[in-house]
C-alpha cells in the first residue's frame, strides 16, 4: 500500500514543498536523514513518530505550534516566537490546554498543567517541548 | 489594574448572555412545587434541568425523616466533625454507604465538590502524577490547582490517550492517580470504564471514579457505572454526591484501603468546614433506602430518557453521543443557545444553557436532565415545543424534518 504525504523542507528564508508517495518504510529512511522537515497530513503518524524519536529541530517545533495557532490569529499580525498565546490570539484557556494535548501526542511527551501555566509565549512553549523531547 | 479588569472578557460575554432580558445563571425559582414543576416569573414551569434524577426531593418518606431529625437534633452541627464531633447519624450514613458499595470505608463530605477537591488534592501529593479526563468537572480541575502532584490531561473518554500518558511516565517514581467520571455532566456520556481500568492495571495506577451523575441511574442496584461495568473491586476510590439522585446535598467517598481513615485528619475540605446538618443526613439515609427499595424508579428514568432522546433525535436535533439522564442538545453557537433557552422559558420549560468556557470543545448546549417522575406527556410536550423553536430559529432543517420526522 502506498502512502502520500506532503513534505515541507525549509531553510531560514525558503520553504520547499514536495509531494511524496512512498511506502512507509521508504519514507522512514527519508525522514531519518532529514532534520529540517515537517510532514503534514495522511494517516502515517506512527511511522513518523518512530522517525522523530531523536531531538526536534527548533523550526519544526515552532511550525507545529503555529499550525495549531493559526486559526486563532488576529488580523494580519504574524505569529512569532514572541507572540503571547493567551493575549495576542483569540484562543481561550481550554483551547490552549486542548492544543497542548495535541502537541503532547505529536511529540510523544507530556507537559504537566503546572508547566503549561508558566508558559506565555510561543518561544517558551517551543523551549518546553524541545527540553522534554531531549529528555525522552 | 483594577480588581475586576481581568474579568473584562467574561463580563462582556455575560452581558451578551443577558441580552434576552433574563439571566440564565440567576433564575429565581419563586416557588418549587414538585420535582418537575416550579413557579418562575409568575408562571408554572416544567423543570427539565435540575439533576433531580429520581425526583426524591419531594419523597414523603425522605421529607418526614428530615423533619423528624430537625426536631430531634436541631438545625445544624455548627462545626466540623473533628471539632464538634460526629453525630451518630453521620457514622450510620457512612456505614450504610460503605455497605451499599460493599466497601470497607466511607467518608461523608458537606458537598460533592468538597469531596473531589479534598480527596484528589490529598491523595495525589508531591512527586505523584495525577491524570485527569479533559472533560472533568470543575471540582476535579480545582483539586488539580491545589495538589502538589504533576497533572496531565488525557483526551475525553479515550483509554489509549491515558495509556500514552502513563507509558510516557516510564519508570519515574511516584504514584499514578487517574480520575474518571461515571457519567459526564454536559453531554450525558459515560466513560469506557472497563477499558480505562485495564489501562490503569497495566501501569499500576490508582483509580478514582466520580459517580455524581450515575448514582442510582446505572447498575442493577444503582451504584453507578462501576457496577454496570462490573469493576467495583477495581475502583480504589468511588466518589459521589447526595445532591442529585438522593435529592439533598453532600458528598462521599468509599474505599477498601486499610489506611483510609487517615484522610479524616488530612483532607482539609473535610476538616475545616461544618459537617452536614441532621436533617440532610436523615433524608439522605432515607433516600438511599428508597433507591434500594424502588428499582422501578431507575426503569422509569431510563424510559423517560429514551422518550426524550429518541423524540428529539427523530426531529433532527444533534444530541450527546448516547442515552443518559443528561441529554445535551447541540446548538450552533452561544447566542442561539441563549435564544433557544429563553424561548423555552417563554414556553414554560426550564432547562440549562451551557456555553463556553463551561463546555468541552467550545460547544453550546441546552442541557436537559431527566427525572424518573416526569410524565410521558410532559416530555412529549417538551419535544413539540423544542421542535417549534428549533424550526423558528433555523436550527432544524425543514427537509431533514420531513425525512426524519416522517408523517406528523
Amino acid at each position: 500500500m502506498k502512502h502520500g504525504v506532503t513534505i515541507c523542507h525549509f531553510t531560514r528564508d525558503h520553504c520547499f514543498w514536495h509531494k511524496v508517495t512512498a511506502h512507509p518504510r521508504a519514507l522512514e529512511s527519508v525522514l531519518r536523514t532529514a532534520h529540517q522537515m515537517i510532514v503534514e497530513t495522511d494517516g502515517m503518524t506512527d511511522t513518523l513518530e518512530r522517525a522523530r524519536v531523536s531531538g526536534q529541530s527548533r523550526g519544526e517545533v515552532i511550525r507545529e505550534i503555529c499550525r495549531h495557532l493559526v486559526p486563532f490569529q488576529t488580523g494580519e499580525r504574524p505569529i512569532t516566537g514572541d507572540t503571547v498565546i493567551a493575549k495576542d490570539l483569540t484562543i481561550d484557556s481550554l483551547a490552549i490546554m486542548d492544543m497542548v494535548m495535541e502537541l503532547e501526542d505529536h511529540f510523544d511527551i507530556s507537559i504537566p498543567m503546572n508547566v503549561v501555566a508558566e508558559i506565555h509565549t510561543v518561544d517558551q512553549l517551543a523551549d518546553t517541548i524541545q527540553k522534554l523531547c531531549a529528555r525522552r | 489594574m483594577g480588581l475586576f479588569d481581568r474579568h473584562a472578557g467574561l463580563l462582556e460575554a455575560y452581558r451578551d448572555v443577558r441580552t434576552t432580558g433574563y439571566d440564565p445563571f440567576q433564575i429565581r425559582m419563586e416557588r418549587v412545587l414538585s420535582p418537575t414543576e416550579a413557579i418562575i416569573n409568575g408562571r408554572k414551569m416544567l423543570l427539565v434541568g435540575t439533576n433531580n434524577y429520581f425526583g426524591l426531593t419531594f419523597d414523603p418518606s425522605c421529607m418526614e425523616a428530615a423533619i423528624e431529625a430537625i426536631r430531634a437534633e436541631g438545625t445544624g452541627t455548627t462545626g466540623s466533625r473533628i471539632a464538634n464531633g460526629s453525630y451518630s447519624e453521620h457514622v450510620a450514613l457512612e456505614q450504610e454507604i460503605a455497605e451499599f458499595y460493599g466497601k470497607k470505608h466511607c467518608m461523608v463530605f458537606t458537598t460533592g465538590y468538597q469531596a473531589n477537591l479534598g480527596l484528589i488534592s490529598t491523595l495525589a501529593g508531591e512527586g505523584d502524577q495525577l491524570l485527569i479526563d479533559a472533560d472533568s468537572h470543575a471540582s476535579i480541575y480545582d483539586a488539580c490547582k491545589m495538589t502538589q502532584a504533576e497533572v496531565v490531561r488525557f483526551k475525553h473518554n479515550d483509554p489509549s490517550s491515558l495509556d500514552a500518558r502513563l507509558r510516557r511516565l516510564g519508570d519515574r517514581p511516584g504514584n499514578r492517580v487517574v480520575v474518571l467520571e461515571g457519567i459526564y455532566s454536559m453531554l450525558g456520556d459515560s466513560a469506557p470504564l472497563r477499558e480505562f481500568i485495564d489501562v490503569c492495571k497495566k501501569y499500576g495506577a490508582y483509580v478514582i471514579v466520580d459517580e455524581a451523575h450515575s448514582l442510582g441511574a446505572l447498575g442493577d442496584n444503582g451504584r453507578g457505572l462501576c457496577e454496570s461495568t462490573g469493576v467495583i473491586d477495581d475502583c480504589h476510590f468511588i466518589v459521589g454526591t447526595f445532591s442529585k439522585t438522593l435529592g439533598a446535598i453532600g458528598g462521599y467517598c468509599v474505599s477498601d484501603d486499610p489506611d483510609f481513615d487517615i484522610l479524616r485528619v488530612t483532607v482539609r475540605s473535610y476538616m475545616f468546614t461544618a459537617s452536614l446538618p441532621p436533617s440532610i443526613v436523615a433524608s439522605v439515609r432515607q433516600a438511599l433506602k428508597v433507591v434500594k427499595a424502588k428499582p422501578e424508579l431507575r426503569t422509569q428514568l431510563w424510559s423517560n430518557v429514551s422518550t426524550l432522546y429518541e423524540g428529539l433525535a427523530a426531529k433532527g436535533f444533534k444530541l450527546g453521543p448516547e442515552h443518559g439522564p443528561v441529554v445535551g442538545v447541540h446548538l450552533p453557537d452561544p447566542m442561539t443557545a441563549i435564544g433557544f433557552w429563553r424561548a423555552m422559558l417563554d414556553a414554560g420549560i426550564y432547562v440549562n444553557v451551557a456555553i463556553p468556557p463551561a463546555t468541552p470543545n467550545g460547544v453550546s448546549l441546552l442541557r436537559c436532565s431527566v427525572c424518573a417522575v416526569h410524565t410521558k406527556e410532559q416530555l412529549e410536550h417538551m419535544i413539540e415545543v423544542m421542535t417549534g423553536i428549533g424550526r423558528q430559529l433555523g436550527v432544524l432543517d425543514d427537509r431533514t424534518l420531513r425525512v426524519v420526522g416522517g408523517a406528523r
